[in-house]
């Protein structure tokens, strides 16, 4: 059964002041609770923000470590789930679910990638 | 365009069918109490969707949609049995007054809302524990599992166990009227029944893998497919009994027993013994997984079960850096203690090999011709393979050969075949 990384991205600045609420943390506690349960949750955790985080690159043979945070970016990585799933169908489908418990001021992007193995 | 809606809200469909059928089945069956009629039901809800959803677009909570129309069909099903059984009492008793008999849709109603309400947890344990009752034959409880639990075709499990379709089809067919003519109630059991069912359960689980993990016919060595949906099974049971110890030391040995798939065969698909295996193949996360539920199920009770010390034993070899580094008086130590608690012969076959790496081949040969003098395993082809490998050890090459012929001769997998006879040609 391939594995499947999805990637949470979000746009900081779209966070409510004070984190998000209550009710979508219910809603998406209910859903990570119902994935395990379907046996198809290996890891899931989501990341601090972009503030506490780093940026390590190399271009042109130099290497430059900027702190963040990664204001210029629109979407940042918010959090991940490491799935194992039938196929990418079922993939698609918990991310779907996922998206589907956030508010509508608050955009999300799931981006699902197969792990090569 | 049309076409690609209606090939998209296919794909959409499977998906979604596969992931939500246990549930909608569950549901439905404590709503008809009837695991077959359930399946019918649920069945039913799919064809409705490839009907509709082409021309309509898939809907916007897709696995909600089936839900709801399974279980009105479930309800519909039921109101229509009250009914029918309403007029025959009534014709029975000649009543003209059919008030007489209130409560009939109120208690339609009740059902309804308690489905509503009641978590789905409970009924997918009591599809486990139906699937898996010990009324049913172990093959019977396999296939209705994997049908009803992993949502495995008839076609799909015929292939994993190399059975033709329709046997595997009647064998599902079979097993849900045995089910139901034993009068089998959809519930989870407690108290003193719990435990035997529970091990029922836990054996299909086992069973399951163990059959992708060597399979015991054909020409493949792994079926990884079956291991998978065992190890799902697993993993999910131990999500829905989070109490249970034996649910997480089943979990934690088959997620360390997968860690090693991918070292386990080379790269013409021929078997690779533990102790050539390249240890860097192994599956990291399967193994700090398999750590974390050993270490549950180890919260959960002082005694540790059968499938708790083998997932210890499979812990050590996860731990050791490679064969030789092994502890193996530790795994011996288990060995003896699960002997204790289950005694099988191919357990003490297990610990022989144990202390063979521990205290020499001569200590192991002197058991392991104890289970040879034996019935138990005359045909168990694991057995002349481990007297081989200690009588090798011990120099004496022409008895190991004899054995690895033996060996190759009762084994009914090609693979292991081709494995023991190199085994058994003389070398120059």
């Amino acid at each position: 059964m391939p594995r499947y990384l999805s990637m949470v991205r979000i746009e900081e600045s779209a966070i409510p002041e004070g984190g998000p609420s209550p009710e979508l943390m219910q809603r998406m506690g209910a859903l990570l609770e119902e994935i395990t349960k379907a046996g198809a949750m290996l890891d899931t955790a989501g990341l601090t923000p972009t503030s506490d985080g780093v940026r390590v690159s190399r271009r042109e043979g130099k290497t430059t470590v900027t702190d963040g945070p990664f204001t210029e970016a629109k979407e940042v990585i918010g959090g991940y789930a490491l799935l194992q799933a039938k196929d990418k169908e079922e993939a698609v489908y918990w991310a779907q679910r996922f998206v589907d418990v956030h508010e509508d001021e608050m955009p999300v992007t799931l981006e699902v990638r197969q792990i090569a193995e | 365009m049309r076409a690609e809606r209606a090939e998209q809200a296919d794909r959409a469909l499977d998906a979604v069918f596969r992931v939500e059928s246990a549930k909608i089945i569950a549901v439905v069956a404590r709503i008809v109490r009837d695991v077959g009629i359930a399946e019918e039901i649920a069945q039913d809800a799919l064809v409705a969707a490839a009907e509709r959803w082409p021309e309509s677009g898939v809907p916007e909570r897709p696995g909600a949609w089936l839900m709801a129309t399974a279980k009105h069909r479930a309800i519909d099903l039921v109101r229509r049995r009250e009914t029918y059984a309403r007029k025959l009492a009534e014709v029975g008793r000649e009543l003209a007054d059919s008030a007489a008999e209130p409560g009939v849709d109120a208690r339609v109603l009740a059902e309804l809302a308690e489905a509503e309400s009641e978590p789905i947890d409970d009924d997918l344990l009591r599809l486990i524990f139906t699937a898996c009752h010990p009324v049913l034959s172990t093959e019977a409880r396999i296939a209705l599992t994997l049908r009803l639990l992993c949502g495995l075709t008839t076609g799909e499990i015929a292939r994993a166990f190399l059975a033709s379709e329709a046997t595997v089809a009647q064998r599902v067919v079979r097993a849900k009227r045995s089910l139901a003519a034993a009068g089998v109630g959809f519930e989870v059991p407690y108290g003193t029944e719990r435990a035997a069912r529970l091990a029922s359960v836990l054996e299909v689980v086992y069973l399951v893998f163990n059959e992708g993990y060597s399979a015991t016919a054909g020409d493949d060595w792994l079926r990884p497919g079956l291991c998978e949906d065992a190890l799902r099974l697993a993993r999910q049971l131990a999500a829905l009994m989070p109490d249970e110890p034996e649910v997480h030391a089943l979990a934690a040995l088959l997620e360390l027993q997968a860690s090693r798939t991918a070292a386990r065969t080379g790269p013409d698909g021929e078997p690779v013994l533990l102790a050539d295996q390249n240890r860097a193949r192994w599956d990291q996360l399967l193994i700090r997984r398999g750590f974390t539920a050993l270490t549950r199920a180890g919260g959960l009770t002082a005694e540790p079960g059968p499938y708790a010390l083998q997932a210890a034993i499979a812990a050590c070899h996860a731990r050791a850096a490679d064969y030789a580094a092994t502890d193996w008086s530790a795994i011996a130590t288990l060995y003896g203690r699960l002997a204790a608690l289950t005694p099988s012969p191919v357990v003490e076959l297990n610990r022989a090999v144990a202390v063979s790496m521990a205290d020499g081949p001569a200590a192991a040969l002197a058991l392991v011709d104890a289970l040879a003098a034996g019935p138990e395993l005359r045909s168990y082809h694991l057995l002349p393979s481990v007297r081989g490998d200690l009588l090798e050890r011990l120099g004496r090459t022409a008895e190991a050969r004899a054995e690895f012929s033996r060996a190759a001769a009762l084994t009914r997998n090609a693979r292991e075949r081709d494995l023991l006879l190199r085994r058994a040609a003389p070398r120059e």
